[in-house]
């Protein structure tokens, strides 16, 4: 089981790459449990300056950037 | 945006690497293409508004046309090339580099690495609070923060590039000087006002994880981050270019000269209050209103009061200010805007004094 966080204050790049991640965990078929982390406190512990983030397994794998399926597969992995 | 014709390499499994020289040669056959196609854009436009569209030179209408032919593909050339080329740039730059040169720097030295970093470093304005809060909470001095805040969103590509497409590269250089000097002054003079205080308390317990490990980048991945800028930010404003090269075709077809004059013009002193007062809560993009602002100059804006102008709009707005609440009481939200809005104006009389 994967957890997979997306760190961001609900802007429209963090819904895209919510949708992002789900697709590309879907496509690989890894189980996977998603969850939004909004609070600016809670996305300051992981070190994030720039939104939104993605972190998987609690490892900031990407942060500022709106990642396509596509580039969000291999960070999966 | 078709996404179709733009799927991207996969970031880790990285293919054989390609060698320097197709990089290079790549670059170089793009470049001569791209600039083929500028050098010819005018005469394009020449030949499309009086040879195949048979209008008469001297008209209103042929001159908005041609004006409207010429600017729009020429300005949106120049936006793409430069903003992939600042996508790259800033692939080098990321918010936590600039957070570890700027942690701990004495003010004065620090105000001007803040200004300068706030070019080159990604920013977008709804995660100013959290490199606020990551800023402050890490050793980065509130003034150069501030510095840093004021630089970031007023220097940008997209409005230097309409400076330069439209206005030339004189008007765009005063302006990339004069912003950087305002952002260094403004910052340091917010720092030596200690207004620490004047942040919300929760900001300074907030705790600030390790920043996350830097993934190292290879040059495929640079040139997917220019890319993502060109059809990011091309893609977001290109419509807007569209309009405000529209409305400006007009004011140069039809507007009387010198209407401006009584105005916008150097006459009158007070324009360049007025002008700041009413930009700062105009929220338009610099891309809509660069080309508006260029044709009044036409029209007889002095230059300081549409400098005045344009900084007001690109540098202060109220939807930034809403953002900024979450971290900084009203007192020095006030205090902020109004040392900003200062030194707007004094670069507004300077250049009306001067030119």
């Amino acid at each position: 089981m994967k957890k997979l966080q997306i760190l961001g204050t609900g802007c429209a790049k963090c819904q895209a790459l919510t949708k992002n991640t789900e697709a590309a965990a879907k496509a690989l078929g890894v189980p996977y449990e998603l969850g939004k982390v909004t609070e600016i406190p809670a996305i300051m512990k992981f070190g994030v300056m720039s939104t939104p983030a993605l972190v998987v397994d609690g490892v900031v794998k990407s942060q500022g950037r709106l990642l396509t399926p596509e580039q969000i597969k291999p960070l999966l992995a | 945006m078709n996404h179709a014709e733009t799927t991207l390499t996969p970031l880790a499994e990285s293919p054989a690497p390609r060698p320097v020289k197709v990089y290079v040669l790549g670059s170089v056959v793009l470049l001569s293409a791209w600039w083929l196609v500028y050098d010819r854009l005018a005469t394009v436009a020449h030949w499309l508004t009086y040879d195949l569209g048979g209008l008469t030179a001297g008209t209103h209408f042929a001159s908005a046309l041609e004006f409207f032919i010429y600017e729009v593909p020429k300005v949106l050339m120049l936006l793409t090339l430069v903003v992939f080329g600042v996508g790259i740039i800033r692939s080098f730059f990321t918010p936590e580099r600039t957070r570890r040169i700027l942690s701990g720097k004495r003010e004065s030295v620090g105000n001007v690495l803040a200004a300068l970093l706030g070019i080159v470093t990604p920013f977008c304005s709804c995660s100013a609070v959290p490199l606020f809060i990551g800023f402050v909470t890490t050793g980065v001095p509130l003034g150069v923060t501030f510095s840093f805040l004021i630089s970031a969103p007023m220097v940008n590509e997209v409005a230097l590039v309409l400076l330069f497409g439209l206005f030339g590269w004189k008007v765009a250089a005063l302006y990339l000087g004069t912003g950087l000097v305002i952002a260094i002054f403004a910052g340091w003079v917010l720092g030596k006002l200690h207004l620490e205080k004047h942040v919300e308390e929760w900001v300074y317990v907030t705790k600030t994880g390790a920043a996350a490990d830097e993934v190292a980048i290879d040059w495929p991945s640079r040139i997917d981050l220019g890319l993502e800028a060109v059809r990011d930010i091309v893609g977001r404003v290109w419509l807007y270019v569209l309009l405000g090269i529209a409305v400006g075709a007009g004011i140069h077809g039809y507007v009387p000269e010198n209407f401006m004059a009584s105005i916008m013009g150097k006459g009158a002193w007070w324009s360049v209050p007025l002008a700041v007062l009413i930009g700062v809560p105009m929220y338009s993009n610099a891309a809509g209103i660069i080309p508006i602002v260029q044709a009044l100059l036409g029209k007889g804006a002095a230059l300081g009061t549409v400098l005045a102008f344009m900084m007001s709009v690109i540098a202060l707005s109220l939807p930034e200010a809403i953002i900024l609440r979450k971290v900084l009481k009203p007192r020095l939200i006030a205090t902020f805007f109004g040392i900003v809005a200062l030194g707007i104006m004094f670069v507004g009389f300077l250049f009306n004094a001067l030119l």
